[in-house]
């Protein structure tokens, strides 16, 4: 009410040459403004192009087959590859996706289809989002006293597997809140229809409702999934190899990881291990941007 | 079977019998569900518990006051006072912010209230692509790029490794969470609002920035909040880009050290479990955690307030 009244004592004051004289200002103003916001829009886009540029120009020349099949060297940058760095995230890729996608859908599941709304499952609720805000180098220090530490006996200690248990504690809320969004958009009337029939609870939900939430469960997944083989601070805390002499060939050795191997080439001051950390990069996006396509593809064709 | 014995009587105890395992198996599923939920519970606990033992341990040699106001940080030499590292994080979280709060708020602006519905398929997925950028792949791009970008063309003097390309680029990190932040708080605006806008005569960008924006105004600091946390949280930008030296009062364009840049460069040494530089890192983390934790809070209750009005 107040609003109105005010609006209503400018407008009276306002006299019609000088309403009239504002207007040129006004949509010059506006025009300026639709070129910012374009400007500011495109910047980060920009940002981005120049970035996959800047390492495509240091990096390209460096690629080659041997470059991914040989392995790494801390000395001899000429013959140096990605082949144990890489194996090591094909490890953590696998084991984190093993842990995490039925632990993550499981929990979804039983938020979205079972809990009711008590005290405890709405604690539940606001905990698993603010487990997404958590610093992943706090997950890392979680990785290194639980995985590491104490259950060092189960889990080998440093090993692929304490490595993916830790990615997997990452990437859970991001799973869960993608498969809640996907069995929320499942119509009511598909639960309803399978109780019609007679069906159990459960007889829907495996029958009908993730089936129908795949493809929203799998977008987040997969968005999830290329955020863990990014990811490097955990997994230097929680003891990532720098350099190893042998392929990781069972979840319980040592391992190396292509974001760690990033790091500690760029780490070294010599220029010819920083053009290894633009080729390595170059690898990483590549399947990084094809892993974000498809999620992109899944989700617009979800959405129609 | 059914034809011998006749429906009525065997179809129900056919029924019971088949019903009794079905229960069973529900129940059995109920359970293995609920367990992967309070899961999360678990790792909170797990944080929590992990974080306070070795953080105890380390008040026990090291005085929570100094640990706290002191103003040098030298483990090597038993000096712990985490203010330097607070200043090394919130210097870049500063420079970061001040790039991601415009570019992130007009981002969000042009999104929902500019961008055709064509532009606006492509535009935000290449934002989420900026988003899963790994931060490694960042840091790379400040040190290689940034900085010396900026010592031959803007500040000569500029250090190797400093707060300014580490910030700058880490603003560009956070862009996309504060954008799509901002741009739900700003979709969820109703369209009464800017048609009342345009009646009264408002142009666009009056409606855009005198109506549309200040009813999402809640949104858009959950936004900024969020960034922030993120920015704090930042790990891989900072050490690669920022240096490993503590620095007090440094200017952005000097070497300095962050919180998380810390906790890498302990564990990437041979530090003996159970000793003070180990438990130092907890602390660190301890304080990290709190940090984001608080401001992760007060982001969710801005964002439960936008959703209450509308």
């Amino acid at each position: 009410m107040a609003q109105t009244t005010k609006v209503r004592e400018e407008g009276a004051g306002q006299q019609r040459p000088e309403f009239k004289t504002a207007t040129g200002t006004r949509y010059a103003l506006d025009r300026l403004f639709t070129i910012v916001v374009t400007i500011a829009t495109l910047a980060g886009v920009a940002v981005l192009a120049i970035l996959l540029i800047d390492v495509f120009r240091d990096g390209a020349p460096r690629l080659s087959w041997e470059f991914i099949t040989n392995p790494p060297s801390q000395i001899f940058p000429e013959t140096a590859g990605i082949i144990r760095p890489l194996v090591g995230s094909l490890w953590l890729l696998g084991l984190t996706a093993l842990i995490s996608v039925p632990l993550g859908i499981g929990a979804a599941t039983y938020l979205e289809e079972y809990a009711e709304d008590t005290l405890f499952n709405r604690i539940t609720e606001i905990n698993i989002s603010n487990l997404a805000g958590v610093p992943s180098v706090i997950y890392g220090l979680l990785g290194l006293g639980i995985f590491v530490n104490l259950l060092g006996g189960l889990t080998g200690g440093q090993s692929a597997v304490t490595g993916a248990l830790t990615l997997s504690l990452l990437i859970l809320p991001v799973i869960i809140v993608a498969t809640r969004e996907a069995l929320r958009a499942v119509p009511n009337a598909v639960r309803e229809g399978g109780y019609a029939l007679g069906a159990t609870k459960w007889e829907i939900i495996r029958s009908h409702l993730l089936p129908m939430a795949l493809p929203g469960a799998l977008t987040g997944t997969i968005l999830a999934l290329s955020r863990a083989i990014g990811e490097a601070a955990p997994l230097l805390v929680v003891g990532a190899s720098l350099y190893l002499t042998y392929n990781t060939t069972n979840p319980f050795d040592r391992y190396m990881a292509l974001p760690i191997q990033i790091y500690d080439w760029i780490s070294r001051p010599q220029d010819e291990f920083r053009v290894l950390a633009a080729a390595s990069i170059i690898v990483i996006m590549v399947v990084l941007l094809l892993a974000n396509s498809v999620a992109i593809v899944l989700r617009n064709r979800f959405q129609k | 079977m059914a034809l011998e014995s006749g429906q009525t009587r065997s179809a129900p105890e056919d029924w019971r019998r088949n019903s009794r395992g079905r229960e069973l198996r529900e129940r059995i599923v109920k359970v293995v569900l609920t367990a992967c939920a309070y899961l999360s519970i678990l790792t909170t606990f797990g944080i929590v518990f992990v974080l306070l033992f070795e953080t105890i341990g380390f008040f026990r040699q090291v005085s929570i006051f100094e640990f706290l106001t002191s103003t040098e940080w030298a483990p090597p030499s038993g000096d712990f006072g985490i203010l330097p590292l607070v200043y090394g994080t919130l210097m870049a979280t500063m420079i970061a912010v001040i790039v991601a709060l415009p570019l992130g708020l007009l981002s969000a602006i042009y999104l929902s209230e500019y961008a055709s519905r064509g532009l606006r398929r492509y535009l935000k997925p290449a934002l989420e692509i900026l988003a899963g950028v790994p931060t490694v792949v960042y840091g790379y791009f400040a040190l290689t790029f940034i900085t010396p970008f900026l010592g031959n063309n803007v500040i000569p003097g500029i250090e190797s490794f400093n707060a300014l390309s580490a910030g700058l680029i880490m603003g560009v990190m956070i862009i996309p969470t504060v954008a799509s932040v901002s741009e739900d708080a700003i979709f969820a605006v109703p369209r009464s609002l800017r048609e009342g806008a345009y009646a009264l005569g408002a142009t666009k960008r009056e409606t855009a920035t005198k109506i549309v924006v200040p009813a999402a105004l809640s949104g858009i600091v959950a936004a900024v909040i969020l960034g922030v946390s993120r920015a704090i949280g930042e790990t891989m930008i900072v050490t690669i880009a920022m240096g490993a030296q503590a620095n007090w009062g440094g200017s952005p364009t000097e070497s300095m050290q962050a919180m998380t840049a810390y906790i890498v460069q302990v564990v990437g040494g041979e530090t003996p479990r159970g000793s003070v530089t180990y438990q130092s890192i907890f602390a660190v983390g301890s304080a990290l955690f709190v940090m984001t934790l608080i401001l992760n809070l007060v982001s969710y209750w801005f964002v439960r307030r936008f959703r209450e009005i509308y």
